[in-house]
């Protein structure tokens, strides 16, 4: 397809403003740009054409099944894009929040905002939480901040903060970014933390450990009970990274099972839409040790108003405002649609789903580690890879049938992972459709069929060379 | 209220597949006591419960007032194929596209972004986009630290008070040594900020050269929509390009999400942080695209990393990309000189306030009333308008200066009126 800057043609127009109604004032020739900007010159048709037939050569959630692992690609309900799309809200001008003289004139979104906070308090079993972090990361960087300010005030110096070897790659990059340093601690064979090594890791220079729990392994941490009182003993805090929450929503509560401080991703956990990689929303949760420390303003509620403060030991401030609002808009939505019952029904049917596709496909692929799955079930294509099939040609395998291929090669722990996540929005239909193409696929890969590793055929363009991506570095025109 | 599709009988037909039998059998992980006991989660309420319930919240908040409210963020006039294009749900229900063979869509419409951002401000590289403006700061100033191996960071005045703030925040256990001036002087980077955050245009030229001298680099913070005027950071010779990309068809919505733009020269890309599509080939010698660079990313350097994002604002950077490929070259020009233009009729209707600038502005400007800022924005709201920022509110002036923004979308009717009314309100 051709980039829009090749259609464009001198003099074209698409949008145009009414003739200036007030003189025309001009600017030191000094302070102005040489030649304008090389915009693309279409007209409008042609600009929404091109977009169009650009949307067409991707998957989405709507179009296609796509269960990828670790990233909950569940259905983005239509409801909540109709609710964003209120003027009262979309329209709200976030200097409002800037002037006490303002807050009159906006309520309504000081009341969301201190909802929301409420809402994902209380499914976190939080004290509570701050919507500023932007996205997952973000929020962990708020957590690791607040975590370096709690040990701080207390007049200690920590340095150390623990992360499983199966972590995502941004708890160890967020914890550098709060001035920390990484120890990683092992696995056990079963796919769990090393309780062990992780006590032995243990000293009075250990801010935090940060766990996801599931695990990315998909697994429970049954020694979670064990890991708490063992660093709190140390003033250690626990961490607990919300990437999986799917798979324990309504179930139990990070804040009940000791983690003092949490990030939510509202964009997996709260099905508002991954927009092709962003924007999320991942507000940070702690319990009564951080919570002076919050970044700032607060909303406060008195009656029926609404107004802000700071907290005297605020950490400072995540993002200019309270965040990406308009997706925690989507999410309180999301929220308020699925109430009590709803919200425990998300977990129960991610982990039926996920068991579902494990029990299908166990006998075919094998599964990386032998304990209950949770939301999402971990296979290793090692046995396949043998036979020359790798867990990237498996990948591909699955585009050509419809189908967006799972995660792979994460966690880095297991060899030739394939990580599934189905949600708990699929059909059962759905997820067997996806069964028989994983199934025949590993039937051509026990045949050593050749035509796995040149796949996909069907899609708008074949494997892509990326060493000549890296070396020529063409990333604009 | 439910978005699971599953009927009983197919949820039966998964359990005796696992071999259990029941849901709760699942979760049989989570110790017993450590189960949900109770929340305070309220019951579900259907579809049309939720819409009406929002909308009555939104009805709490005024959205009617003529704005002239920026500081940063404003109220552009955003074209309807925007919201249409952009609505489309093979752009928003998909994510990062990590197998690009079916993400073609989302990996040529990044690279057209980075090309149109290259364009825009006439620099080498952009990426894929970060989070916001402010955050955008943060990042620009740990890039300048990893390319100069320094850790001294100099704040100009022009810069946006609170993105200073976010920058503390990030930084604060970084062990930089994060100061205000214009000193180059054994600095990783100078961070200016064009228009100032009171609307002062400047020409950072001569400071980048001095920058250059002192082995600094200079971070130029700019507004997108001022560059279809204004000298870009390119130009001047900036090192690195940020900003909030908001003005670019992203609306106001109270805060976020927005747009953090970034732009770099080639020497310094391995060094910045954010996804990069790059284009590449197929076996067949078919174009396509990829993510590139990604070594530089925390899924592969962990601890390492350039940054810890992950998720950016992509669906923003499409907005952004069809905005100024709808406007177009000639349409981003004509909305600077109207932004320009009006802001400085509206100047020369205000003889009853005293303006602050030392120099020319570009769409913002900031006055000093006879009274206090917050008394007059309250009585301005009113009479249906969104007065300005009072600027001791974001600690950047005095009780009675006001910041006060125009766009393309203000009529010369609407300016009169806000002057009759700023008059009546500041001045009896």
């Amino acid at each position: 397809m051709q980039l829009i800057y090749e259609k464009s043609r001198e003099g074209c127009r698409a949008i145009t403003f009414d003739a200036l109604d007030v003189p025309e004032a001009p600017l030191p020739a000094g302070l102005l740009r040489a030649e304008a900007a090389r915009l693309p010159e279409l007209g409008e048709i042609e600009v929404v054409r091109h977009f169009t037939n650009l949307s067409r050569r991707n998957f989405g959630v709507d179009s296609h099944f796509y269960p990828l692992g670790s990233c909950t690609m569940k259905y983005n309900p239509k409801m909540a894009e109709a609710v964003a799309a209120e003027p009262g809200l979309a329209r709200l001008h976030p200097h409002l929040s800037s002037s006490p003289a303002y807050w009159p004139a906006c309520q309504g979104a000081l009341q969301l905002v201190y909802e929301t906070e409420r809402l994902l308090a209380e499914i976190g079993g939080m004290k509570q939480v701050s919507i500023q972090p932007i996205a997952g990361a973000h929020g962990e960087l708020a957590g690791t901040l607040l975590i370096a300010a709690y040990h701080r005030a207390k007049g200690r110096h920590r340095d150390t903060i623990l992360i499983p070897d199966s972590a995502h790659g941004t708890n160890p990059a967020s914890a550098a970014i709060a001035g920390f340093k990484v120890v990683q601690i092992p696995s056990a064979p079963d796919g769990t933390l090393d309780v062990g090594a992780f006590k032995a890791a243990l000293n009075d220079s250990v801010a935090a450990i940060m766990l996801t729990c599931p695990n990315t392994h998909g697994l429970f941490e049954p020694g979670i009970r064990e890991i708490a009182a063992a660093a709190h003993e140390h003033d250690t805090l626990l961490y607990y990274d919300g990437a999986n929450l799917n798979a324990i929503i309504g179930q139990c509560r990070p804040g009940d099972l000791g983690f003092d401080v949490m990030h939510f991703n509202l964009h997996k956990t709260f099905a508002t839409p991954h927009g092709m990689g962003g924007p999320g929303c991942g507000p940070v949760g702690v319990g009564p040790r951080l919570e002076p420390f919050l970044p700032g303003p607060r909303v406060v509620k008195d009656g029926d108003a609404y107004s802000l403060v700071t907290p005297e030991q605020s950490i400072g401030k995540m993002s200019c405002f309270f965040g990406n609002f308009m997706i925690a808009v989507r999410a309180y939505a999301y929220i308020r649609h699925l109430g009590d019952k709803g919200l425990k029904e998300v977990a129960q049917y991610a982990v039926l789903n996920a068991n579902y596709i494990h029990a299908r496909l166990k006998d075919a692929y094998t599964p990386a580690f032998g304990l209950r799955f949770m939301h999402e079930c971990v296979f290793t294509a090692a046995p396949q890879a043998k036979k020359g099939v790798k867990a990237l040609d498996i990948a591909k395998a699955l585009l050509d049938r419809g189908y967006h291929a799972p995660t792979i090669y994460f966690p880095l722990t297991v060899k030739e992972s394939i990580m599934i996540e189905p949600t708990e929005t699929e059909s059962k239909q759905t997820l067997d459709d996806f069964c028989d193409a994983m199934l025949e696929i590993a039937a051509l890969a026990d045949r050593n069929d050749n035509d796995l590793a040149h796949a996909p055929f069907t899609m708008p363009v074949g494997r892509l060379d990326e060493v000549k991506a890296a070396r020529e570095l063409n990333c604009a025109c | 209220m439910s978005w699971v599709p599953s009927t009983p009988a197919e949820r039966d037909a998964m359990l005796a597949a696992i071999g259990v039998g029941s849901i709760d059998e699942l979760f049989e992980s989570i110790p017993a006591d450590l189960r949900l006991k109770s929340w305070d989660v309220p019951e579900g309420r259907s579809e049309m419960s939720v819409r009406s319930l929002m909308a009555a919240i939104a009805n709490r908040n005024s959205i009617g007032r003529v704005c002239f409210l920026g500081g940063g963020y404003y109220d552009h006039f955003i074209p309807a194929a925007v919201d249409a294009l952009t609505s489309r749900s093979e752009f928003y229900t998909a994510y990062t596209p990590y197998q690009p063979e079916c993400a073609q869509g989302t990996l040529q419409s990044i690279y057209e972004y980075q090309s149109a951002i290259c364009r825009l401000t006439e620099m080498e590289f952009a990426n894929a986009s970060l989070y916001d403006g402010g955050t955008a700061v943060f990042e620009a100033t740990t890039m300048a630290v990893r390319v100069t191996k320094r850790t001294r960071v100099v704040c100009h005045p022009s810069l946006n008070p609170t993105h200073r703030i976010l920058l503390d925040t990030h930084a604060r256990n970084l062990e930089l040594d994060i100061v205000e001036g214009a000193d180059p002087t054994d600095a990783a980077c100078v961070i200016v900020q064009n228009p100032s955050f009171l609307g002062t245009v400047n020409d950072f030229t001569a400071l980048a050269e001095k920058c250059h001298a002192a082995g600094a680099l200079l971070v130029v913070s700019f507004y997108p929509l001022s560059l279809g005027l204004l000298k870009t950071p390119g130009e001047m010779g900036a090192d690195i390009a940020v900003a909030e990309g908001q003005s670019l068809g992203i609306p106001l919505g109270f805060g976020g999400p927005y747009l953090g733009v970034m732009a770099t020269r080639k020497e310094f890309v391995r060094k910045m942080p954010g996804r990069i599509a790059a284009q590449t080939e197929d076996h067949d010698g078919r174009r396509g695209f990829v993510l590139t660079l990604q070594a530089r990313e925390q899924h592969i350097r962990r601890e390492k990393a350039m940054s810890n994002i992950c998720s950016n604002e992509a669906l923003c950077a499409l907005r952004a990309l069809i905005y100024m490929s709808l406007l177009g070259k000639q349409g981003l020009r004509d909305a600077a000189v109207q932004c320009h233009s009006k802001a400085e009729y509206l100047k020369s209707k205000l003889t009853f306030a005293k303006i602050l600038n030392d120099g020319p502005t570009f769409n913002e400007f900031a006055v000093r009333l006879r009274k206090p800022a917050n008394e007059v924005v309250s009585r301005m709201l009113d009479k249906g308008f969104l007065a300005g920022l009072p600027l001791s509110s974001v600690g950047a002036g005095e009780a009675n200066d006001l910041l006060i923004a125009v766009t393309e979308k203000r009529t010369r009717e609407e300016i009169d009126e806000f002057v009759r009314a700023l008059e009546s309100a500041s001045c009896s």
